[in-house]
């Protein structure tokens, strides 16, 4: 991992945040024209490290794979607000010697590229061969695509939306009060004590619910027990699926800042990819190619909403390509249905050319 | 690819001018679009319902859209392409007159084609042998065949008439070629150039 230290970001809101760090780690070559860049964004909890062993893409970027290390220079930092590196509520607010909790200023998805832009600048890329992610990837993959049209070639937003919907907002929103009714949250001061980690966890189980389909949790828990001894304790987790969510809660606590998590969800609820204009306005000037891509049984994403995105690309004038994959995982498809999405973003990228 | 589709692809691309728009509806794996891009420099789209057919439209460096086109075109404004194109796909909607009415909404021009299904081989497997035609134009058995029309073409003549749509030029085909006599029992596939009167 490595870091990018600047001096400043001046943030939507008019306030400023300084001094600022963002974590990054690149896999594959700069080429000497430095055209071969792809920036890959991360969603709600990922991090930098999204290649390699343990990579939360590990299965799309790498040689021979969607995303080739072996002809591409992938990069992927921590977002603005997160808590794996980069500046976020945990980090060290200068003014005070103590981490930010609340004081932290509300960021958006537009801030969080702000400050990737400042990363690309460092690097020297003029311009991006492509940007890519999914869920809250995709949001930044569409703010890149709407405030700096002129620095990259192509696009390729997945599994996400132009803007949140009430029911997303509303998901988001149940995280939120689990973290902030845990007694240990303490108005968001509680970094010198016991962390709110049973709200952490809860949100992080909601969160879990709307990434599977009601098939895929059919396939994987059904309505199996883990232990039959258990049964003799009042309400403790004896359907599989309870287990696992409870399993899948305590392991974010353990790399995850409750913090950031509202912070973030927050800068997602905010989201607006059209920025109050009419869809047939949002994306004019837009002239990257673009990919949109969507998953049939992604309900917390569903394919309206990737087809509202493509509709503003069509009528701002903007090549795009469109398709909904089968599947079967929900929402977490584009992490682990893997095999069509890199077919599709391997064509893609192959005829991608600078102008 | 069968040589009438060949054959129909080469003169729709004779009916295309330099350099236009144009929207490919059920596009397919893409071979139209990508062969009028690279004759006649289109900037082009298109729209297709088959997954599979979409990744080859992907390879093939097109703009494309995975839907359904039944549904109508409402992201597109009034005669917002050169040309509309319904190769093959027309008999296959669920709603053809919905169709080829938002093909000339969206499209100063429409290019249509489709198999004729009073050719006289059709004439004779229904008429004499009793049987559902099989031929070049129309190679599906009764139980796999995609196409939900069943249509002559003097049926699409009396259609366009009817709607008052200007057909501006017509062109017949069958396994050999061009068909100049008795086109609506001597031509498998027609095309069709319209527009609104």
């Amino acid at each position: 991992m490595e870091y990018f230290n600047f001096e400043e970001l001046k943030l939507e809101s008019g306030e400023k945040l300084s001094p600022v760090v963002l974590a990054y780690e690149t896999y594959g070559k700069l080429n000497a024209d430095k055209s071969n860049a792809i920036l890959i964004l991360h969603a709600l909890s990922g991090d930098t490290h999204a290649a390699g062993p343990g990579g939360w893409w590990e299965k799309m970027i790498g040689a021979g794979k969607a995303f080739d290390t072996g002809k591409y220079f992938i990069i992927c930092s921590n977002v603005l607000g997160g808590c794996r590196g980069s500046t976020g509520p945990s980090s060290i607010n200068p003014k005070t010697g103590k981490p930010y909790g609340l004081d932290f200023p509300i960021i958006t998805i537009t801030d969080i590229v702000n400050a990737q832009k400042k990363l690309i600048d460092h690097l020297g890329i003029e311009k991006l061969l492509s940007a890519a992610g999914g869920s809250m990837g995709g949001m930044q993959v569409l703010e890149w695509l709407v405030t700096h049209p002129e620095r990259l070639l192509s696009a390729i937003p997945i599994a996400t939306a132009g803007r949140h919907s009430p029911q997303q907002i509303a998901f988001n929103e149940v995280g939120r009060q689990a973290i902030m009714a845990d007694v240990n949250w303490n108005e968001g001061d509680y970094y010198s004590g016991p962390a709110p980690e049973r709200g952490l966890a809860v949100a992080r189980m909601v969160g879990h619910i709307t990434y599977m389909s009601d098939r895929s949790m059919e396939d994987k828990f059904g309505r199996k027990f883990r232990d039959k001894k258990q049964l003799l304790k009042k309400f403790a987790a004896e359907f599989e699926v309870e287990g696992y969510l409870q399993y899948r809660g305590d392991s974010f606590v353990k790399r995850f800042d409750a913090n950031s998590y509202l912070y973030i969800t927050k800068a997602m609820d905010y989201f607006d990819a059209f920025h109050g204009k009419s869809i047939a306005e949002a994306f004019k000037g837009v002239k990257a190619k673009v990919m949109v891509l969507a998953f049939k049984s992604d309900w917390l994403y569903p394919t309206h909403q990737s087809q509202e995105i493509v509709k503003a690309c069509k009528m701002g004038g903007v090549k795009t390509a469109y398709c909904e994959i089968d599947s079967k995982y929900g929402h977490d498809s584009f992490l682990v249905e893997t095999e069509e999405e890199t077919h599709l973003i391997r064509n893609f990228l192959k005829n991608v050319k600078p102008d | 690819m069968s040589n009438l589709i060949e054959k129909e692809h080469s003169i729709i691309a004779g009916m295309v001018g330099q350099g236009a728009t144009v929207l490919d509806l059920g596009c397919g794996h893409g071979d139209l679009l990508a062969l009028l891009a690279e004759q006649k420099q289109i900037k082009g789209q298109g729209i297709e319902i088959d997954q599979q057919a979409i990744y080859d439209c992907v390879a093939k460096g097109l703009s494309v859209f995975h839907g359904d086109i039944d549904s109508g075109l409402p992201e597109f404004g009034d005669r917002a392409f050169d040309y509309v194109i319904l190769s093959q796909s027309m008999q296959q909607v669920k709603k053809p007159d919905t169709v080829l009415t938002e093909a000339l909404r969206v499209g100063k021009k429409a290019i249509v084609s489709f198999p004729n299904f009073a050719h006289l081989s059709a004439r004779l497997q229904l008429g004499i042998f009793g049987k559902v035609p099989v031929n070049p134009s129309l190679p599906f058995e009764w139980y796999n065949t995609p196409n939900t029309h069943f249509l002559s073409f003097n049926d699409f003549i009396n259609y366009c008439r009817k709607r008052g749509i200007k057909i501006e030029k017509q062109v017949y085909l069958n396994d050999r070629g061009r068909v100049r006599i008795l086109p609506n029992i001597l031509g498998m596939v027609g095309i069709f150039l319209i527009s609104k009167r």
